[in-house]
């Protein structure tokens, strides 16, 4: 009875062999990733469809919302007879490249900063509250500034898009250089790290997480800094056609332009999680992933 | 190197250290501490929790200045990181980004060493830790043991003539620990490092010790020095049922536990 050296491992029920809770477990998984698809494609389709209806049965006026089969007809429009303002491919690649311009300027300009203070107390003494002041200035308002300092062309964009970036991406990148680890730096330093070795090989990394979390936002950011730059000023570009379309009370026309952007800023947003995955591989991957 | 070879490895003569608290108070971690560790010496700090025993480590590495009193390593005052001295971190400090071979190798790296030389040195301190089969996993794959040897192979790497080690198997479960001690003693014979070993576990101290240094509750000075004849090779697995090792370990403990009172009260003391 008080036999306390053995006692048998417990038996398990039937049913409970690794075999069958896998195989239930990936079932589960199965019936998951059928149903939050499910439910993703039924809120469109809702959605969408709800919104077609209410045009069709007068419950919304077409003039202000369009249908989504107007915007279709006016995409198919753009993409095969153009714009009335030219080809759709040429505004599009106008915005885009003031918005890639502005991007990439503006992450990089805000990397470097970001590092470069928060490496140095002093100058971030001396610097945050300038950066505190003019973070405060909501950027679209530079937009006028700008064209009336570089005229209606790229540059006036690009600059519109820069500031948008910088200050997101500068923040974050100063953030992520001030919490990197001080025992991953003291190690490094110990083991012979100097100087730019140590801003290289910890700082850097440490804080790479950080500014991949703010270059997800910025590029919707410079998105926006070049489309209200054409809003303001322009003669090529997607803000020019929703301006446009706004003149000529096109409401169809307008939502086109906005669902290019959509697709664009979509796009764009997968290859740069593409683009982190392959960096941060060193990363702990989620126990379960669910897609 | 410095021509005076009979000098001790690290000495600490009347050194005290002060901090600003983040409210801008004065705060003594250290008094008139008084240490010396011979070359070649395994030296363990013990002390109650939070008395100031890591100060004593940043002090010899130069990332931390004495507000008096001198430091010296290998019989000169300690100006700056000294390439000489290894450091075995609490937390873990490998870089996560970084694959097991390339945390090993960052060190002769960092110093200039050429890559492929590096890296055949990496290879070889891996095997040594017996990881050679995990080189290029990143850190986070590897169990809390594994970690820590790759730690000390990073650290050895360097050939360390000094090497300090703040409470590095105190996240380790007890088992893992007398295996972690078993390696470190292992790479130790063979380096013939000065050892400055920082814990507040009694029984690792005196397993891996030839000396061991008890601290005050803060400010920390030292309370007293114990040699420990326990012959070497020592198997640690088994020290701790040796008659000798029960006897010290007893007459440490009784004179260590009025501090850990102290401490524990000042603690309770600051808290209400």
């Amino acid at each position: 009875m008080t036999n306390t050296t053995t006692s048998s491992a417990p038996v398990f029920q039937p049913g409970t062999s690794d075999a069958e809770i896998e195989a239930a477990a990936a079932l589960a998984a199965r019936r998951r990733y059928f149903t939050v698809y499910f439910w993703r494609y039924f809120i469109l389709v809702v959605f969408l469809g709800g919104w077609e209806l209410a045009v069709r049965f007068k419950l919304i006026d077409p003039f202000f919302f369009a249908s989504p089969w107007a915007i279709v007809l006016r995409l198919q429009e753009w993409v095969i007879e153009g714009t009335s303002e030219g080809p759709l491919w040429f505004h599009l690649w106008v915005t885009m490249e003031e918005s890639l311009l502005g991007f990439f300027s503006g992450s990089i300009a805000g990397i470097i900063a970001g590092i470069a203070l928060g490496r140095n107390r002093m100058l971030a003494d001396v610097f945050s509250i300038y950066i505190k002041v003019i973070n405060s200035v909501p950027r679209v308002v530079l937009a006028p500034i700008f064209i009336m300092i570089f005229g209606l062309g790229l540059t006036s964009k690009v600059a519109l898009s820069f500031v948008m970036v910088f200050f997101v991406v500068f923040s974050n990148a100063f953030q992520g250089v001030v919490e990197a680890d001080r025992n991953l730096l003291a190690n490094a330093q110990i083991l012979g790290a100097k100087g730019w070795q140590l801003t290289r090989s910890v700082v850097i990394p440490s804080a790479m997480s950080w500014i991949f979390a703010s270059l997800h936002v910025s590029f919707g950011f410079a998105i926006v800094g070049a489309i209200v730059g054409e809003f303001v000023g322009a003669r090529y570009g997607i803000g020019l056609l929703i301006n446009v379309a706004k003149g000529s009370f096109d409401a169809a026309g307008m939502y086109a332009a906005i669902v290019i952007i959509m697709v664009v800023a979509l796009a764009a947003e997968y290859a740069m999680t593409h683009v982190e995955n392959k960096l941060a591989k060193w990363r702990p991957a989620p126990l379960q992933e669910l897609h | 190197m410095t021509p005076d070879t009979n000098s001790p490895a690290i000495e600490l003569i009347n050194v005290s250290r002060r901090f600003l608290t983040p409210d801008g108070k004065s705060m003594t971690a250290l008094r008139d501490f008084n240490m010396s560790v011979a070359r070649g010496e395994f030296v363990a700090v013990v002390g109650p929790t939070g008395c100031g025993k890591s100060t004593t480590l940043n002090l010899v590495t130069g990332l931390a200045k004495p507000s008096a009193g001198e430091v010296r390593v290998m019989g000169a005052p300690v100006d700056g990181i000294d390439p000489r001295i290894g450091f075995v971190f609490q937390t873990d400090a490998l870089f996560p980004w970084r694959s097991v071979i390339d945390n090993v190798v960052a060190g002769p790296l960092f110093r200039g060493m050429e890559p492929e030389p590096a890296y055949a040195a990496a290879r070889d301190w891996l095997a040594r830790v017996n990881l050679s089969m995990h080189a290029t996993k990143y850190p986070h794959q590897l169990s809390g043991g594994m970690r820590k040897r790759v730690s000390l192979a990073q650290t050895f790497i360097n050939e360390p003539q000094i090497l300090l080690m703040d409470e590095p198997f105190s996240a380790l479960d007890v088992q893992t620990r007398v295996l972690m001690h078993e390696e470190l003693l292992k790479l130790w014979s063979q380096s013939k490092a000065s050892v400055v070993f920082v814990t507040h576990d009694l029984e690792e101290a005196i397993a891996l010790a030839d000396k061991v240094y008890v601290l005050t509750s803060g400010p920390a000075t030292v309370k007293s020095v114990y040699t420990i004849d326990i012959p070497r090779p020592r198997i640690v697995s088994e020290i701790r049922y040796d008659q000798a090792f029960i006897d010290i370990s007893r007459t440490i403990w009784e004179d260590l536990r009025d501090e850990v009172l102290r401490g524990a009260a000042r603690d309770e003391a600051k808290v209400s």
